[in-house]
């Protein structure tokens, strides 16, 4: 065979691996909505979960989901900002930076389920916080803030320097040029960041399973003093959030509709993460458009 | 104003230096912080994990050499069998042919974004990898249990659970990684080289095969060890698919397990402090272990890229 057809021939190979790949995420994407959406109903949204019978809804574990990753978003972005900038702006560039910076790396590359297990050691039984929302919600810090932290000094390093240099020459301190000058330029990055942060989040289960806890005790959704027992907003009380009830009625469920019920579960998941994707992609480009007057993002 | 003024103003700090100064403190503490968790990890997991050796007396080798796990019962010479062979096996075994088949895929794929079509790549191509990359692992693992394993059982026999179901929901799993990474490494390789290549009259697949690939070597094994690194502790997708029994796995498509799996079903079920407990932590202080070998082997493998 001559040159010319091996080239054809590799091309064409090319083209067949690329469009599996599509197809792949096509057939997952029309499983996951197919299976699932047609047992997506308002009272499965919002209905209470059956562990014997069939019926069941995931309306507490929806909230749980949204609870947790409302409070580890609170906890983490505040930290990651902050070492963020301290990472960019004031780290000299020594060996300790670069201990500090490798330690992060290597935080980011452990298993979830390592974090998960030190959630439950330090948090669940040291700090004897046992299984409940507020482990739950540090575990799950750990397990985002090297992301986050990565994604914010990016996204500053991203900023010329003149626009420091232009702080500083109207006689600013470092420190206010950083939060006047470069944090606003570089929301863009920071806010995609937060926000596909926020979906890995959401679909995150080997971390919670020791920390959060799998089991959903009744909510009494008319009381949300944060003491109460049985308060939704308890941050004491354990939760079992939607990716942790898919897993465990699939390994260790009894209920006899469990293939329907995480099948929808999964497409709520699915479609939630997926919601999130979009809101980064479009929130990203929009702030980066008003901010810059720029239309199109390189 | 008087001289004394004039002296404490000087001396004095300005605003905007105070300012400074509470900015860097706010900052370290934050870094800190983060430095503080990580060292906190290695510590606990190192100090429960390591107690399995020195408080139960397990020899290190028996651990990682034994193939029975069984904390409770003793083998003959009196010693706890607490024998993670089986576990090792399970995990090497799906994190290596499940990069095994992503490889291709992935490099395939980022060829195509990068030389073939950079257009449609990044239209679509693109968007697809991102969002391979945001379907949570517990969907990947229910997918796996309802269509996976189904499948397995009928062209391969056995109940479907095993290595090779595992294999399948992690090459899904790691191929958005290894495929992003590759890219990356594609685009680094400098535009003149493909330039002087084709006026070699090379065709573009000469072109791809015979300087784009062997330029970007080391970026390509660095995304593959990537992907692998994931693939390695990624626990609940592969507890779901795999079949859990503690034993050596014999074929692919018999029951086996990985050292996550039995992480999440065994941590439930042990007292703190035990034996059988320890050795837990013992198998999640080698998952603690394993990520950083993998780092340490990626930094090789980009040290030796940069000196070609």
């Amino acid at each position: 065979m001559t040159a010319r057809k091996w080239d054809k021939v590799a091309t064409t190979v090319l083209y067949l691996i690329s469009i599996f790949i599509i197809f792949v995420l096509a057939f997952l994407l029309l499983y996951i909505l197919i299976s699932g959406l047609p047992h997506v109903s308002w009272h499965f949204i919002t209905g209470r979960s059956s562990s014997f019978e069939a019926g069941g809804g995931i309306g507490v574990q929806l909230f749980n989901s949204i609870y947790l990753l409302v409070l580890a978003m609170i906890i983490s972005v505040p930290l990651s900002l902050g070492a963020g900038i301290y990472l960019s702006e004031y780290a000299p560039k020594n060996w300790v930076t670069s201990l500090i910076r490798n330690a992060i790396e290597v935080l980011s590359s452990l298993p979830s389920v390592v974090v998960g297990l030190f959630g439950f050691l330090v948090f669940s039984i040291n700090f004897k916080f046992g299984f409940s929302i507020l482990s739950g919600a540090l575990a799950l810090t750990v397990f985002n803030l090297p992301l986050l932290t990565r994604k914010v000094e990016d996204s500053l390093q991203a900023i010329h320097y003149t626009q420091r240099e232009a702080g500083y020459a109207l006689g600013l301190s470092r420190w206010e040029t950083v939060i006047h000058v470069v944090v606003p330029a570089a929301l863009p990055g920071i806010i995609t960041g937060m926000i596909l942060g926020m979906g890995r989040i959401f679909g995150e289960a080997a971390a919670l399973i020791y920390t959060a806890g799998q089991s959903s005790p009744p909510l009494d959704f008319s009381n949300w003093n944060p003491m109460y027992i049985a308060s939704p907003l308890n941050p004491m009380r354990s939760a079992e959030t939607l990716a942790v009830h898919i897993w465990k009625i699939n390994s260790e469920g009894i209920i006899p509709d469990a293939t329907q019920v995480s099948a929808a579960s999964s497409a709520v998941l699915v479609l939630f993460v997926l919601l999130l994707n979009l809101a980064a992609r479009y929130v990203g480009n929009r702030l980066y458009g008003r901010l810059t007057g720029v239309k199109e993002r390189k | 104003m008087n001289n004394d003024e004039i002296r404490a103003s000087l001396l004095k700090r300005s605003r905007a230096s105070k300012n400074e100064i509470f900015g860097k403190v706010i900052s370290g503490i934050c870094i800190t912080i983060i430095i503080g968790v990580v060292v906190s990890i290695f510590y606990f997991v190192a100090s429960k994990g390591l107690a399995t050796f020195f408080t139960d007396k397990v020899n290190l080798w028996k651990f990682l050499t034994g193939t029975v796990w069984n904390p409770s019962t003793n083998d003959a010479q009196g010693d706890p069998q607490v024998g993670a062979l089986p576990m090792i096996v399970g995990s090497f075994s799906v994190t290596f042919l499940a990069a095994i088949v992503a490889t291709p895929f992935a490099i395939g794929a980022a060829v195509f974004m990068t030389e073939i079509s950079p257009k449609l790549g990044k239209r679509v191509l693109q968007p697809v990898i991102e969002l391979l990359v945001g379907i949570p692992s517990v969907v990947y693992g229910f997918i796996g249990l309802s269509v996976v394993v189904p499948f397995v059982r009928r062209t391969f026999g056995g109940s479907g659970f095993g290595i090779l179901s595992g294999t399948f929901v992690l090459f899904v799993m790691i191929l958005p990684t290894v495929t992003s990474m590759t890219v990356d490494a594609l685009n680094s390789v400098p535009r003149n080289y493909r330039e002087a290549s084709l006026a070699l009259g090379a065709t573009r697949w000469q072109t791809i095969y015979k300087v784009v690939l062997r330029a970007s070597v080391s970026g390509i094994i660095t995304a593959v060890v990537f992907g692998m690194s994931r693939a390695f502790g990624e626990a609940l997708a592969v507890q779901m698919v795999i079949g859990n029994a503690m034993l050596l796995p014999g074929n692919l498509i018999s029951p086996a397990s990985t050292l996550t799996s039995v992480l999440t079903m065994g941590m439930g079920n042990s007292v703190m402090g035990s034996l059988s407990n320890n050795a837990l932590w013992s198998l999640a202080l080698l998952l603690l272990i394993m990520p950083l070998v993998f780092n340490i082997l990626i930094r090789w493998i980009g040290k030796r890229g940069a000196m070609h």
